[in-house]
């Protein structure tokens, strides 16, 4: 671990911005943060005094509750704040909602939002560090993260790897900020999915693109499966879940075709029977688990690493003003 | 006793009646009375040595918001911002609230343009009633009463039986229609350019075929009616094909470019600022340069802003939730001139030609010319005078404007709208 690297980013919006560099450096310190968790008392003072607010305006236990542990873990209180509306624009909005909390003494915004680039919002109205706990089909940089995490910590690097991720690409905030960290990171990424589930011009991230498993399941080291969401997809993206499943899904007999050490992701929540058999979700091969407790310390490493960033743009400014002065 | 108005050595540039020159300009009342070498005499005197006289600049295409979003922007607040980007008649388009869909409401925007006694106000009626595309409205008392065409801007009619209909109805009356062109079915929920982009902010997208689609099958209803169409704010390199070779065909077509379909691409929504986000959305480069080969051909027959003013609270909103537009008209010429003089796609007279006769003629009205005799509509150009577009001091009510901050060339100096002075630049 580079210990002369400075973090300076107050915001997590995407991981399309970030370096490689910076991408380790934040799964480095996440490293340190799972060994912490494997102690008897699993606290750090790290943010103590700090409140950190859940605003969830998209249904969601898995992400809510995976930040507000790393939250308690470092010490911080923690205000949930969920309203699920699906119309973006009834009532306060959202730039108003956020300044009353933020009046109220926030530190960290942590928003889960329908509506692409809301979180971007966010960080140009508020003083508080926002992190992005998913935002429409933009990006979800902390699944991007412990997913990298994950492989990185099964694989050892990700140099070289090829890692498969299948299903619905267009409407896929996993998808997205997997591309990112996942190619800056030296694997390859091949997306595999029906053509209506494609968004134009995929192939300008750097990913190769597929619309037949069978055909690239043997070249894998890693595949993502991700979860088809039917609450999101209007009509005829495909005929049938039954023909989906026929041509998309991780069947047993796929996995037998696979690499013997193929690593099996979702990021959850799981459609058995659909993208996934339950046999293999629950198989030796699967490492879907493992995310979901990674996904704790990844949080844990965005908070500690936000907050820190802020502290230090606040010193540089005091520092300015004093100079000033003087 | 007449007021008399001398426009002392500026360069005359009158595309219609193919002058270009150095001269003095001598309006009398509400005409122009004297084009050449004027002697002392009693008259306001406005030297315009290295100075553009133009005749009054016509924008086919704002939104005034009156009636019904008169927080955003009122005939009176337009007409003022109006002059003051140089424009003597600008087009008022029927998405108000309630929809100018019949005689009355084309009567109310007329009167309010007098009272406001600013920029002289035309206005477009609906196609169909409260532009549902379904049941057309009443076009013939909307003629009667003045509207100098129609559309249901904001939307395209979707309905090629209801289209043609309304195609041949109109031209009963002489009037041009006009058509926002785009699909409801291929644009979807789509709030900005269907590419690269959208992909990576994870935005629907709008298709450049929802557009090229609608505009090719009105191609097709034209000549079957051969009514005088409009196609408005075309922004893809398709529509391009489709309007010369509708041309070519010898059709009664016209159509559109606004500024920021020449100068922004997609990619400036990459912030997810919603100052950028406008229907038809913002392209790619490619679809930028055939808008300027297009203009260079002559294919666009009129330059139009399609200023739409919307509150700073209402773009402060989601990407998603936001609404469509850009204000621009007082800093259209400007842009214009940034687009198409700066890079030599074509020179003065052309681009005037585009802001006065051209436009002119797509309405049928009796303007956008400046030689003895005809109505005093006078905008005075600086066409080096160098400065920074500053949203905040807008005489229009709203503030959404991608360009704020540009350093620009180009200014209007004074509006003559009926030979009287309706804005003079602070200098």
């Amino acid at each position: 671990m580079d210990t002369t690297f400075q973090w300076r980013h107050k915001h997590l919006i995407g991981l399309a911005e970030l370096s490689r560099q910076e991408l380790e450096f934040i799964l480095d310190t996440a490293k340190g943060f799972e060994e912490f968790s494997a102690r008897s008392v699993k606290k750090a003072p790290t943010l103590r005094g700090k409140v950190v607010v859940n605003m969830f305006f998209e249904d969601s236990t898995r992400t809510r509750n995976s930040f507000t542990l790393a939250a308690n873990r470092l010490s911080a209180d923690v205000i949930e704040f969920t309203k699920t509306s699906s119309s973006v624009n009834k009532g306060e909005t959202l730039i108003d909602t956020a300044r009353n909390l933020e009046a109220m003494g926030v530190d960290i915004v942590v928003i889960r939002h329908s509506a692409g680039g809301a979180p971007k919002l966010l960080s140009r109205s508020i003083n508080a560090c926002v992190v992005n706990a998913g935002d429409g089909y933009h990006e979800h940089p902390t699944q991007g993260l412990l997913d990298a995490y994950t492989i990185r910590q099964v694989k050892g690097s990700l140099d070289g790897l090829t890692v498969g991720i299948v299903g619905d690409i267009a409407h896929s905030r996993v998808a997205r900020s997997n591309i990112y960290v996942l190619t800056k990171l030296g694997a390859k990424v091949i997306v595999v999915g029906p053509p209506t589930l494609m968004p134009g011009k995929i192939d300008q991230l750097g990913v190769r693109v597929s619309h037949n498993l069978d055909e690239v399941i043997e070249e894998l080291d890693v595949i993502n499966m991700l979860r088809i969401q039917f609450e999101r997809l209007g009509g005829n993206m495909f005929p049938s879940v039954r023909e989906y499943s026929h041509f998309f899904g991780l069947t047993v007999e796929r996995v037998k075709r696979a690499k013997p050490n193929i690593l099996v992701m979702h990021p959850g929540p799981i459609n058995r029977g659909v993208e996934i058999e339950s046999e293999v979700a629950d198989g030796p091969n699967s490492v879907i688990l493992q995310q979901v407790s990674n996904g704790v310390a990844v949080r844990m490493a965005v908070l500690f690493l936000v907050n820190q960033a802020a502290a230090l743009q606040s010193e540089n400014k005091a520092g300015k003003n004093e100079n000033h002065t003087n | 006793m007449t007021t008399r108005i001398l426009i002392k050595n500026g360069r005359l540039i009158d595309p219609a009646n193919s002058v270009d020159r150095i001269t003095d300009v001598l309006i009398e009342g509400d005409r122009v009375s004297h084009i050449g070498p004027v002697s002392a005499c009693d008259a306001h005197i406005i030297h315009a040595a290295g100075k553009i006289i133009s005749p009054g600049l016509i924008d086919l295409h704002v939104h005034f918001r009156e009636p019904g979003d008169e927080e955003e922007e009122t005939i009176a607040s337009g007409s003022a911002a109006a002059v003051a980007g140089g424009f003597t008649s600008v087009v008022c388009m029927p998405n108000t609230n309630p929809s100018i869909d019949e005689a009355t409401a084309v009567e109310f925007v007329h009167r309010m343009g007098r009272q406001a006694r600013k920029t002289f106000i035309y206005v477009m009626g609906a196609i169909t009633k409260e532009r549902k595309g379904q049941e057309l409205a009443e076009i013939g008392l909307m003629s009667q009463a003045g509207a100098i065409g129609f559309t249901d801007d904001g939307s395209g009619v979707q309905d090629a039986s209801i289209m043609l209909k309304a195609m041949k109805y109109v031209s009963m009356f002489g009037r041009v229609i006009c058509q926002h062109c785009q699909y409801n079915s291929l644009a979807g929920k789509g709030v900005m350019n269907a590419g690269y982009q959208s992909t990576v902010l994870g935005l629907p997208g709008i298709d450049p075929l929802a557009e090229e689609m609608m505009l090719w099958r009105d191609v097709q209803l034209v000549r079957k009616c051969n009514c005088k169409y409009h196609a408005q704010h075309l922004s893809t390199v398709g529509s391009v094909k489709i309007m010369r070779e509708a041309k070519q065909m010898g059709l009664p077509v016209s159509c559109e470019v606004s500024p920021h379909h020449l100068l922004l691409t997609e990619d400036m929504c990459r912030d997810y600022d919603t100052n950028y986000k406008v229907n038809p959305p913002l392209r790619t480069k490619a679809d930028i340069e055939a808008l300027k080969q297009a203009v260079k051909e002559g294919l666009i027959d009129a330059l139009a802003t399609d200023h739409a003013p919307h509150l700073m609270s209402e773009k402060e909103l989601e990407f998603l939730a936001a609404p469509f537009g850009i204000a621009s008209l007082e800093c259209a010429l400007p842009l214009y001139i940034k687009a198409l003089i700066e890079p030599g796609v074509i020179d003065w007279s052309k681009m005037l030609a585009m802001m006065t006769c051209r436009p002119a003629a797509v309405i049928g009205v009796d303007k956008g010319r400046l030689g003895l005799g005809d109505r005093a509509d006078v905008t005075i150009i600086d066409p080096e005078a160098e400065w920074t577009i500053d949203a905040n001091k807008f005489i229009s009510k709203s503030r959404n404007c991608p360009y704020h901050g540009w350093k620009v060339r180009g200014r209007v100096l004074n509006t003559i709208v009926a030979g009287e002075i309706r804005y003079t630049a602070a200098s």
